[in-house]
C-alpha cells in the first residue's frame, strides 16, 4: 500500500491532526465506512464514534468524536468534529458520571428544547462509554 | 505662583498613572497575541466547512427547496442585530465604534418600518445601548469568554439565536462586530448570519464540481440542515474571535497612547517644577540681599 490519504481532524478551535494515513474508518451516521487512497468523493454527516486510524493492519490512533461532519475526496479525509478526544484520554469513571447528571438533567427540564438539549449530551455521553467498552474488549 | 508641593503629588500622581497604563498595554499585547493565534487556529475549520456548505448550497439550489435558514423566511420584516462589544473599557474607540454602528443600522431598519431585536454581547453594548434602546434588547450576555473564549460560547450565543428563528420571532439576523485588521486598526464590519448568503461565485464553480463528484450521505437536504445551524454557530464564533483580537489591539493603542501623553506630561510637570523651585530661591536670595543692604 504505497498510496496514503491526507487525513485531517479539525475542530472548531484548532486543527487537532493532518497527517498522512493508510486507512481511516469514520463513524458515518449511516454506518461505518473505511477511507482509502482513491476513495470516491463523498459527503457525510458523523455520529457520536470513535474514528480508527490505521497504518498498514494495526490501529495506530483511536480517536473518539462527538459527532460533525466528513467530506472525502481521492486524496484526503477531512472531519470536522464538534469535539474530539483521543481515547486514551476519556476515563470510565467521569463518563459515568456524567451520564448520571446528565439523565438527571433529562428529567429535569421543563421545556422541550431543553430536554433535546439535555438527551443530545446524554447520547454523546453513551457513545464515550461505549467507545470504552469496546476498546477494553480488545 | 503654584505651590511646589501640589507640583510634587501631581508628577507622583502621573508617574503612578503611567506604570499602570504602560502594563495594561503589556497585558493588552501579550493577551493580543494569544487571540490572534485563536482566531488562526479557528482559520481551517471555518474554511472546509465554507468548502463542504458552497458544494452543498449548489446543489440544494437547483431544487428550490432549501432549509430556511439559507433561503430565509420569505420576508424580511423583522431584524435581530447580533452587537458583540467587550466587557471592559479603557480600549480607545472600540465600543464607541460599534455602538455608534449598531444605532446606525437600528435608526435605518426603523426608518423602512421594520422591527428590531437586539442580542448583545459585552457588557458595554448593552450598557451603552440600554439608554435609548432598552425595550429592543431581548437577550445580554456578559462574561463571554472571560477566562478563554471556548467554542461553547459561540454555540450558547447561536443556540439562542436558532430557537428564536424557529419560534419565527425574526426574519433576519445580522452580527455587527470589530474585524481585526491589524493592532492599530479594527473596522467595524456587518455580516448577515440568517438566511445565509453562500458566496455565489464561488459556489456555482464549487457546484459544476461537486455535481459531478461528491456523493451525500444521507443525502444533500439533510446534511445541509445540520449543517447550516453548525455553520451559524462557526460564524459567531469567528466573529467572537475577532472582536477579542480586535479589544485588545484597541487596547494595546489606547494603552500606548496614554503612556505616551503621561510621560510628556511628566515632562511638562518636571520643567514647571523646575522653574518654580529656581523662581522661589531667587526671590528668597534677593529678599536676603535686599534686607542686608536695608542695614
Amino acid at each position: 500500500m504505497a498510496d496514503k490519504v491526507e487525513f485531517e481532524l479539525v475542530s472548531p478551535e484548532k486543527l487537532l491532526k493532518s497527517q498522512p494515513v493508510d486507512m481511516v474508518v469514520v463513524p458515518g451516521s449511516e454506518g461505518d465506512f473505511g477511507v482509502l487512497a482513491g476513495h470516491s468523493p463523498m459527503i457525510s454527516t458523523v455520529r457520536p464514534g470513535v474514528i480508527d486510524v490505521y497504518e498498514g493492519d494495526r490501529v495506530v490512533d483511536r480517536v473518539f468524536v462527538a459527532g460533525g461532519f466528513a467530506e472525502v475526496t481521492e486524496a484526503r479525509c477531512t472531519v470536522l468534529a464538534e469535539e474530539a478526544v483521543a481515547l486514551t484520554d476519556l476515563d470510565r469513571a467521569t463518563v459515568e458520571k456524567q451520564i448520571k447528571d446528565l439523565s438527571e438533567d433529562v428529567d429535569d427540564s421543563k421545556s422541550d428544547a431543553e430536554r433535546a438539549a439535555a438527551e443530545s449530551k446524554l447520547a454523546v455521553a453513551r457513545a464515550k462509554l461505549d467507545a470504552l467498552s469496546q476498546s477494553s474488549a480488545h | 505662583m503654584p505651590n511646589l508641593k501640589d507640583l510634587k503629588n501631581r508628577i507622583s500622581s502621573v508617574q503612578s498613572t503611567r506604570k499602570i497604563t504602560s502594563a495594561m498595554k503589556m497585558v493588552a499585547a501579550s493577551k493580543l497575541r494569544r487571540a490572534q493565534e485563536q482566531a488562526e487556529a479557528s482559520g481551517p475549520y471555518a474554511e472546509r466547512m465554507g468548502r463542504m456548505l458552497s458544494s452543498l448550497a449548489a446543489n440544494v439550489q437547483d431544487s428550490g427547496n432549501g432549509p430556511k435558514l439559507m433561503t430565509g423566511t420569505g420576508a424580511d420584516q423583522v431584524h435581530l442585530l447580533v452587537v458583540i462589544s467587550s466587557d471592559r473599557g479603557l480600549c480607545g474607540a472600540f465600543n464607541g465604534s460599534i455602538v455608534r454602528e449598531a444605532k446606525r443600522q437600528i435608526t435605518r431598519l426603523q426608518g423602512e418600518g421594520k422591527t428590531v431585536k437586539l442580542l448583545t454581547v459585552g457588557r458595554k453594548a448593552r450598557d451603552q445601548l440600554k439608554r435609548e434602546y432598552a425595550s429592543l434588547i431581548v437577550e445580554s450576555y456578559e462574561d463571554v469568554g472571560r477566562r478563554r473564549l471556548g467554542f461553547s460560547d459561540a454555540d450558547m450565543v447561536a443556540t439562542k439565536v436558532l430557537s428564536m428563528f424557529d419560534a419565527g420571532e425574526f426574519d433576519v439576523c445580522s452580527v455587527i462586530f470589530n474585524k481585526f485588521k491589524s493592532a492599530i486598526s479594527q473596522v467595524v464590519t456587518v455580516q448577515q448570519l440568517i438566511p445565509f448568503a453562500v458566496a455565489t461565485e464561488a459556489a456555482e464553480a464549487a457546484g459544476a464540481d461537486a455535481k459531478a463528484m461528491y456523493e451525500f450521505e444521507p443525502d444533500e437536504e439533510q446534511i445541509l440542515a445540520e449543517l447550516l445551524p453548525r455553520n451559524l454557530s462557526i460564524q459567531i464564533y469567528r466573529a467572537l474571535l475577532e472582536s477579542a483580537a480586535s479589544e485588545q489591539g484597541a487596547r494595546m493603542t489606547a494603552m500606548d497612547n496614554a503612556t505616551r501623553n503621561a510621560g510628556d506630561m511628566i515632562n511638562k510637570l518636571t520643567i514647571t517644577y523646575n522653574r518654580t523651585r529656581q523662581a522661589y530661591i531667587t526671590k528668597e536670595l534677593i529678599e536676603i540681599i535686599s534686607g542686608a543692604e536695608a542695614l
